[in-house]
């Protein structure tokens, strides 16, 4: 007979992580982990931590700097959430294209996130957005940056005892413009062949402010492309050689040939795409 | 032929009565395999090879598992021939000791709890000596050393009429080309299974999901070595089959069967879980064709030359039945005077291809209809054109050398198709568009094929399939055939056409289940044969009926239900026979040579045109169909709705199939992405509205001339989608799916 | 351990252990049949039911979660809707096998839209494969019963 634990609030939880912190599975949305149960019920845990009635992991806050949003908060809510749709477009579009309507029900933000798959759907926009990442301990909490918590394939920062609590986005600069797009196997109950989430910001002189990409399915984790916002910093619109930008997105991507897709595809497809978000003028999605 | 002459379909949704299996199918109470109440049932497992190809040297059970509590088959427990019963005798039902092919079963397991048995699973491990040089390509297999078979052919057929030596001379324009197309899941949404009972008396009863029952009774008693008497096969709810349950539900009720001889009584329930369905059961043939087509300057054919080869996998099965549909639709719906196909279906490690909606046909057609767009490029003629100059016409000489008679309506499709999509207005468009360099591109193509209905020639008269009717004393009459519905609408359409010609409303009329200790032998439910043949067989039987009723019950002429219940009671109170039947009687004028591949290969064709309108994203060559547009001659639609409803349903299969839809294996010759996030089908998010246009030239042999509907949908969107996308990328496609990589791969090349 | 819930609204309460799916204890201890396990990854849909009035896939809720819901399967929807005389009348079922968890995406996406879009109708159902209909059907009998579509 498993266990299945289910706390009452967060202290709880925590102190159940805490106590007995390996052989305990997290699970909130379900909507991977339930698969990996039926995929290989020789490695079904023993012992779950169910957080999905936790109040306090759950739903959106809207504050100065920008929005926290619950670990458990469904994609649902978070695609439907007027202010997200309003300040954080390109998240409202990456939850809309998570699977499909049964599962944006069921599986939430944090999941997505510490499921820790390459090709997380919502990792690129989180990363463009510079998301940071609220973990919580039974002796205390800390931030990371959204940035430093992949640490390889299925890597994460989280230590034994800690848990995702939020994830807190800034408003995007005033002169930001963002781009995502999705490149799937199909429109819906896809998973990610390429995708990007891009954040520019350019001034009145068309010179790029700042420039944050985060891309997923190209490398063993999702990834931020560094060498390629460096080489945009400071740098004029006009100014920009598409090929040097090739180079850059060369250095920082390492995409794998897999089931779903090509070493090369994915390689020039995530090049286009980084020059698509540079040079598109508006958020406008796609002309008809 | 003029547009006129051809009745269009406009009253779809009032000519078309309820569905009979509708209410149950929305509620929910429609019992499919894994639903069928059954108390203490054991479930089943299969401990499969994991080589591609080999010898078995030993099983070993994990001595720390108690057995005991398992009930456990090999082939030493056979009580039959270990043989699956169909063209040949090639594959066993559990390997002894040769096999062919990785994921052929050796040991099936069954136990009353699910965990346990999965444990038990990994508890049997096979040591095999594996074949060193497995096969898995067409062309590999041929030039091999290796021998699966003598040869690696199963099958070897050429359709020669004419002198290709003298067309080449005649041509002014050739091309040349190689096509490749891959292996296409059915993907029904219900998986295989069966379960099976060890009745009191000692006989078996087999229930599950499948196309036909007789096919998996006649597996049985080969397999079981019982008599027919004593094994009963009963068809329950299938959830989708589209060929994929034609012969591979004879080996799964043979294991269950077994099991079931060993569990002491108890029921044996042996569903496939997604995974093992996709790794195990068979697809559509992989083909490769060399093509080669010529034509004179004003663009009529001067000859076909092709060698169509399929893979058949390790074991013949269908594969010789699949390659001669393939051979005959392989020269297309034109008149040329010189032809050659040669047809080959090899044997290759994988596990066997099956049948697979269009049979074939899809393969040869999908080579046909793109070379036909390579040559009038080369002409630099229209394809639309160049079609309308080779299309048949009542008098000409189709390819297998018959005259083409009356029933045929090649170019009243393709005017209707090209006048409702404004074919050449669109085509303008879509140059501006992408002359214009907008993110996306956009093409047409089109496609013309025909279908022929029923069994290949001779093959029904072999079949000899017989349909009764009963009688019942309330004046009701129950249909009774061996022909099943899966989805496809059969017992829909079956019971009206029975009400139809017994003058009854649908309410009185039953399809009884497809249950081997009562229907007769009808045939399979196979190759758009069910509405025309056993349709054409249900109208005779009721033609019996009424007879015997106006000549032994005194039922009047005209008369209603009411009447027709009084004479029905009538005739039972006299104990009289109540039961019609009527056997299958072939046409006087069908002469088929299945050597040459010369006469009348079918009793009717359907003709088509499909058109694709496609946008290609110019950054991430994804590809969208915008719009498509099947037009289809059918001779009648019984029932509008339903014949729509497998229309649209075969394009959506065919967009995944010129689209999506690829098989990818492994080193071991098994199935690679055996998930569904993996092997993709399209979503309703991937499919708009199609737009679906019947002509009814009330010709076919079918009741009121109807004909085969469902193969067709599946032949014409690969070519079609391929055409356009061609036109819209300016480039050449030899292969299907067109995935993005391939465009990519395709444009980089050009230098664009 | 037990977990007490509402299934189609009739109080059950099942000893199941909190990790078993949603879909198994439907289908075996509810005898609810007409939830069907299709592909046991999410991918389908055959296995929908509403959760609080949410569309799920059955086969990814552990039953854990399920203490208090409120959860409606085929057997719960009402018997003669107009959904369901157009889904018989539009050829929305063929092999029926993906019915039960479309007329669940149909109600839920009805519920949340009076009146779709065809867009808005294709996205709701993009969570149930359907390999028989091309969808197309399905399509219409949502329309029909929506007085049209919003957008077409």
């Amino acid at each position: 007979m498993s266990d299945w634990i289910r706390p009452r609030h967060l202290p709880e939880a925590l102190e159940i992580l805490a106590t007995a912190p390996g052989p305990y599975r997290v699970i909130s949305g379900g909507t991977d982990l339930m698969v990996e149960c039926h995929l290989a019920p020789e490695r079904r845990p023993e012992s779950w931590l169910d957080i999905s009635g936790l109040r306090e992991l759950q739903g959106l806050q809207i504050t100065e700097e920008g929005i926290r949003i619950g670990a458990a908060t469904s994609l649902e809510a978070i695609r439907r959430h007027a202010e997200v749709v309003a300040h954080w477009p390109m998240l409202a579009a990456s939850a809309a294209v998570t699977g499909a309507p049964p599962i944006q029900n069921r599986a939430t933000l944090g999941g997505n996130v510490c499921n820790a798959s390459p090709a997380a759907d919502n990792a690129p926009t989180l990363l463009a957005y510079g998301a940071r990442l609220e973990i919580v301990h039974h002796h205390g909490s800390r931030w990371l940056p959204y940035g430093d918590f992949h640490l390889g394939y299925r890597k994460t920062a989280l230590q034994p005892g800690e848990l995702l609590s939020a994830l807190w986005i800034p408003y995007p600069p005033k002169h930001s413009r963002g781009y995502f797009r999705k490149v799937g196997t199909r429109a819906a109950q896809a998973i990610a062949k390429v995708s990007i989430a891009a954040l520019i910001e350019v001034n009145s002189d068309g010179i790029i402010q700042s420039a944050h990409f985060g891309m997923a399915s190209v490398a063993a984790t999702p990834c931020a492309l560094p060498s390629v916002s460096q080489y945009l910093l400071g740098r004029a619109l006009c100014d920009i050689a598409d090929m040097q930008v090739r180079q850059k997105v060369k250095q920082d991507i390492a995409p794998i040939q897999d089931i779903r897709s090509t070493t090369a595809y994915r390689l020039e497809i995530a090049s286009r795409l980084v020059l698509e978000a540079i040079h598109k003028r508006s958020e406008s999605k796609k002309e008809n | 032929m003029s547009l006129t002459l051809v009745k269009q379909r406009t009253d779809q949704q009032t000519a078309s009565p309820r569905r009979v299996d509708g209410v149950a199918k929305i509620r929910g109470t429609a019992l499919y395999v894994d639903d069928l109440p059954c108390a203490d049932v054991l479930h089943g497992a299969t401990v499969r090879t994991t080589a591609a190809g080999g010898t078995l040297q030993e099983v070993v059970f994990d001595p720390a598992i108690d057995w005991s509590e398992f009930v456990v088959v090999t082939a030493r427990d056979i009580p039959g021939m270990n043989a699956v019963k169909l063209l040949e005798n090639d594959q066993v039902v559990l390997v002894d000791r040769a096999f062919r092919h990785a994921g052929e079963a050796v040991v099936l397991l069954a136990h009353a709890d699910p965990e346990k048995l999965g444990m038990a699973l990994k508890g049997v491990s096979l040591v095999e000596l594996p074949n060193t040089a497995p096969i898995f390509d067409i062309d590999a297999a041929l030039a091999a050393q290796q021998e699966i078979i003598p040869g690696n052919i199963y099958t070897d057929y050429l359709l020669d009429r004419g002198d290709v030596a003298e067309g080449e001379h005649l041509a002014d324009v050739v091309i040349e080309e190689r096509f490749l197309t891959p292996s296409q899941e059915q993907l029904y949404i219900e998986p295989q299974g069966m379960l099976a009972h060890l009745q009191k008396d000692g006989s078996i009863l087999v229930e599950g999901s499948m196309q036909c029952p007789y096919y998996v009774l006649d597996a049985l008693v080969q397999c079981m070595g019982m008599d027919k008497d004593h094994l009963r096969v009963v068809q329950s709810t299938t959830g989708g089959a589209f060929g994929g349950k034609e012969d591979y539900p004879s080996v799964i009720a043979c294991h269950a069967a077994l099991l079931a001889l060993k569990a002491g009584g108890r029921s044996v329930k042996l569903v496939y879980e997604r995974g093992e369905d996709l790794r195990v059961t068979p697809k559509r043939h992989p083909s490769r064709t060399l093509i080669s087509l010529g034509a004179n300057k004003a663009g009529e054919l001067q000859f076909i030359d092709m060698d169509f080869a399929i893979d058949g996998g390790a074991y013949r099965t269908l594969s010789p039945v699949v390659l001669s549909r393939g051979v005959i639709h392989a020269p297309g719906p034109y008149k040329c005077p010189h032809i050659r196909v040669r047809g080959r279906a090899v044997a290759t490690n994988h596990p066997p291809f099956g049948a697979f909606r269009g049979f074939g046909a899809p393969q040869s057609i999908f080579a046909m209809e793109v070379a036909m767009d390579r040559l009038a490029r080369k002409l630099a003629m229209d394809p639309a054109e160049l079609r309308r100059i080779n299309l048949l016409r009542t008098g000409d000489v189709n390819p297998t050398g018959d005259v083409v008679g009356a029933d045929c309506f090649a170019h009243a499709t393709l005017d209707v198709a090209l006048e409702h999509t404004h074919y050449y207005q669109r085509l303008a468009e879509y140059r501006a568009w992408n002359a214009a360099g907008h993110q996306t591109r956009k093409g047409i193509g089109l496609a013309t094929f025909a279908h022929g209905a029923g069994f290949t020639g001779n093959g029904e008269l072999h079949l000899a399939s017989r349909v009764s009717l009963q009688a019942l004393a309330n004046g009701h009459v129950e249909i009774l055939c061996s022909n099943t519905e899966m989805g496809q609408g059969a017992a829909t359409t079956l019971v009206q056409i029975a009400a139809d010609a017994l003058g009854l409303p649908m309410d009185r009329v039953h399809l009884a289940q497809a249950d081997t200790s009562r229907v007769p032998n009808s045939g399979p439910t196979v190759a758009s044969r069910t509405c025309m043949v056993v349709g054409e067989l249900i109208q005779k039987a009721a033609g019996q009926l009424l007879q015997r009723l106006r000549e032994t019950a005194e039922l009047a002429a005209p008369h209603d239900a009411q009447s027709f219940a009084a004479a029905c009671a009538r005739l039972c109170a006299v104990a009289g026979d109540t039961l019609v039947t009527a056997q299958y009687q072939p046409p006087t004028d069908m002469r088929w040579d299945e050597q040459a591949f010369l006469g009348r290969a079918y009793a009717s064709y359907a003709w088509a045109a499909y058109i694709a309108e496609v946008e290609v994203d110019v950054l991430t060559l994804e590809t969208r169909v915008l719009d498509f547009t099947a037009v289809q001659e059918i001779g009648d639609a019984v029932h509008p709705v339903i014949v729509q409803g497998q229309i649209e349903g075969g394009v959506a299969q065919g967009i995944g199939y010129a689209l999506y839809e690829d098989v990818l294996w492994n080193e071991r010759g098994v199935m690679a992405n055996d998930r569904l996030t993996n092997y993709i089908i399209p979503t309703s998010a991937d499919l708009g509205f199609m737009h679906v246009v019947l002509l009814e030239g009330g010709l076919g042999a079918g009741p009121k001339g109807a004909k085969g509907v469902g193969e067709l949908p599946m032949d014409g969107p690969a070519p079609a989608i391929v055409n356009a996308i061609q036109q819209a990328l300016d480039i050449d496609i030899c292969q299907i799916p067109v995935k993005p990589e391939m465009l990519l791969e395709l444009t980089m090349s050009r230098g664009n | 351990m037990s977990t007490t819930m509402r299934i189609n609204g009739k109080a059950f309460q099942s000893s199941s252990a909190p990790n078993a799916r949603l879909l198994d204890v439907l289908r075996n201890e509810c005898d609810l049949k007409g939830t069907k396990e299709g592909c046991g990854e999410g991918e389908c849909g055959a296995c929908a039911v509403l959760v609080n009035g949410r569309l799920v896939n059955s086969c990814l809720v552990p039953l854990g979660q399920m203490e208090r819901a409120e959860i409606t399967t085929v057997e719960g929807l009402p018997e003669d809707s107009a959904l369901a005389q157009a889904f018989v009348q539009c050829g929305a079922t063929q092999c029926g096998i993906c019915t039960p968890g479309m007329m669940l995406a149909a109600t839920a996406l009805l519920a949340e839209y009076a009146n779709p879009t065809l867009e808005e109708i294709r996205w709701g159902l993009s969570g149930n494969l359907c390999r028989c209909t091309g969808y197309g059907r399905i399509y219409a009998a949502i329309a029909q019963v929506a007085g049209g579509f919003a957008d077409v």
